[in-house]
């Protein structure tokens, strides 16, 4: 499964795209493809402050439940509505429309290039 | 570890595109495209499913059917031939070791259909239990290939492709018949709430009848169907699953079953004594349904509490989003006292207590044709 090149990930399969001191933050398709058909996302509200590696969130499918974990230390800043609404979006546009959170970053990041996650996934 | 077996229809999975997953020393099709539209598919039109992970055992001899009255709380000796019924292996303590469908096929041949992940131990207890009987049992997992057709439009699908047609084949029954040219068993049976088939068929003929059900089916709206769907189907109907309902520390009693332990029968079988005293004390917990109105789905092995206490009272089994119903829903054994339909309850979903409320089993019912 091919992933974007132009983005950074986590090995806990999601991807990160910074511009400036804004990071977009989503699930990759791997991921969305495992746990299968998304109903329901749980999201940090406004405001909230995350940590590198801590549970912020959740995504509930028909099979299974995953944390959505905090890929860098900052502060959400906007939630994705539509995701919120329409769950099944992370199935069918993971990169795109089925972006989750945008965080305001205020630590240093430590993410995996495109290259490194590919190999992760392709060890899986 | 051994690397898991691949059925006979591998390649065919593979070749639309199917997501596997490792089940019981099998590598099996979880889904092909999406849970919910695979689901669907099964409530409104049809679902084709690869169960060749199954395990078949055969007893064959003049003496087969006392033997397993013997052997099973049921009493296959009242199956009439052509006919198939629902039964468990229970231990000598009652609990409950599989559940199986038991097919007769002819007066001195049965064929046991056990779950994948305790094939082995089944085969291992019925051989001790039939070593005073004159009958022969062996194992044909290897002999069968499984194909399930299951959902409304099933009986249209198979009939065209069946010598004999179906029409006249009644539910919970099964006849040899040919399928696209080869021989069959043909059973009307399932594990998903629908009418359905259940095809059994030698594995060098099940790819060739997998692509003959695929082409005759998708007009009418049949999609390939993954194991992951079977799961919410079953669960919507009420359907227990070995591993999550039942299990060697539970006995038909506590999961609503008592129906297919055959007290009335003359055979001395294993696990009687122990039944009839749970039958006479009754269960302490008792498996119940729980719908909620919330969105976040109780799982199994989460606790089930008092609203007014908090005090735990009970643990969910199986639960998941109801495709069908588009709420949450849920089997749990709770306390006896709690059992009635409409007790609210809570269930702690990983650190928040959501409310939930009994209601009866199944969640789903078809609606008889």
């Amino acid at each position: 499964m091919p992933v974007p090149t132009e983005l950074n990930y986590t090995a806990d399969h999601e991807w990160v795209s910074i511009d400036g001191d804004i990071a977009t933050v989503g699930i990759t398709a791997f991921a969305g493809e495992a746990l299968g058909d998304v109903v329901y996302v749980d999201l940090p509200a406004v405001g909230t402050a995350i940590t590198t590696g801590d549970a912020c969130g959740e995504i509930e499918s028909t099979k299974s439940v995953s944390d959505l974990f905090a890929p860098l230390d900052g502060e959400v800043v906007e939630l994705n509505e539509a995701v919120v609404a329409d769950p099944g979006l992370l199935n069918t546009d993971p990169y795109q429309a089925g972006w989750l959170v945008r965080i305001k970053v205020t630590g240093p990041t430590n993410l995996l290039d495109a290259a490194a996650y590919q190999t992760l996934i392709g060890a899986e | 570890m051994t690397e898991p077996r691949a059925t006979a229809l591998h390649a065919e999975h593979q070749q639309l595109g199917a997501s596997f997953t490792d089940f019981a020393g099998w590598t099996m099709p979880v889904r092909y495209t999406s849970d919910i539209a695979e689901h669907t598919a099964v409530r409104t039109t049809a679902g084709l499913f690869d169960l060749s992970h199954m395990g078949e055992l055969e007893l064959i001899g003049a003496t087969a059917a006392e033997a397993l009255d013997h052997c099973l709380v049921g009493q296959p000796s009242k199956i009439a031939p052509g006919r198939a019924r629902y039964s468990m292996l229970c231990a000598e303590d009652g609990g409950i070791i599989d559940d199986l469908v038991v097919y007769r096929l002819a007066d001195d041949h049965f064929l046991i259909v056990a779950n994948a992940s305790n094939t082995a131990v089944v085969h291992a207890e019925l051989e001790r239990r039939i070593a005073s009987f004159t009958v022969e049992l062996r194992d044909a997992t290897d002999c069968w290939a499984l194909i399930a057709v299951q959902g409304p439009v099933s009986a249209q699908i198979v009939g065209e492709l069946t010598e004999t047609g179906i029409f006249g084949l009644k539910y919970y029954a099964i006849t040899e018949t040919k399928l696209a040219g080869s021989n069959i068993l043909l059973a009307r049976t399932g594990y998903t709430g629908e009418d359905g088939f259940e095809i059994y068929c030698r594995p060098d003929d099940a790819s060739r009848i997998w692509a003959e059900l695929l082409r005759t089916g998708t007009p009418y709206g049949l999609k390939p169907a993954g194991l992951a769907c079977r799961d919410t189907l079953r669960l919507e109907a009420g359907m227990p699953l070995y591993g999550n309902e039942l299990s060697r520390e539970i006995t038909p009693f506590e999961a609503g079953l008592g129906r297919v332990v055959a007290f009335g029968k003359e055979a001395d079988f294993v696990g009687r004594e122990a039944l009839a005293r749970r039958r006479d004390e009754g269960a302490q917990r008792v498996l119940v349904g729980l719908t909620s109105a919330g969105r976040r789905s109780p799982r199994s092995g989460y606790a089930v509490l008092d609203p007014t206490t908090g005090r735990e009272v009970g643990t969910v089994t199986s639960g998941a989003p109801s495709p069908t119903l588009g709420h949450p829903i849920a089997m749990a054994y709770v306390d006896g006292i709690y059992e009635e339909a409409g007790t609210r309850l809570q269930v702690d979903i990983r650190g928040t207590q959501d409310d939930v409320v009994v209601v009866p089993l199944p969640f789903y019912r078809r609606q008889e044709s």
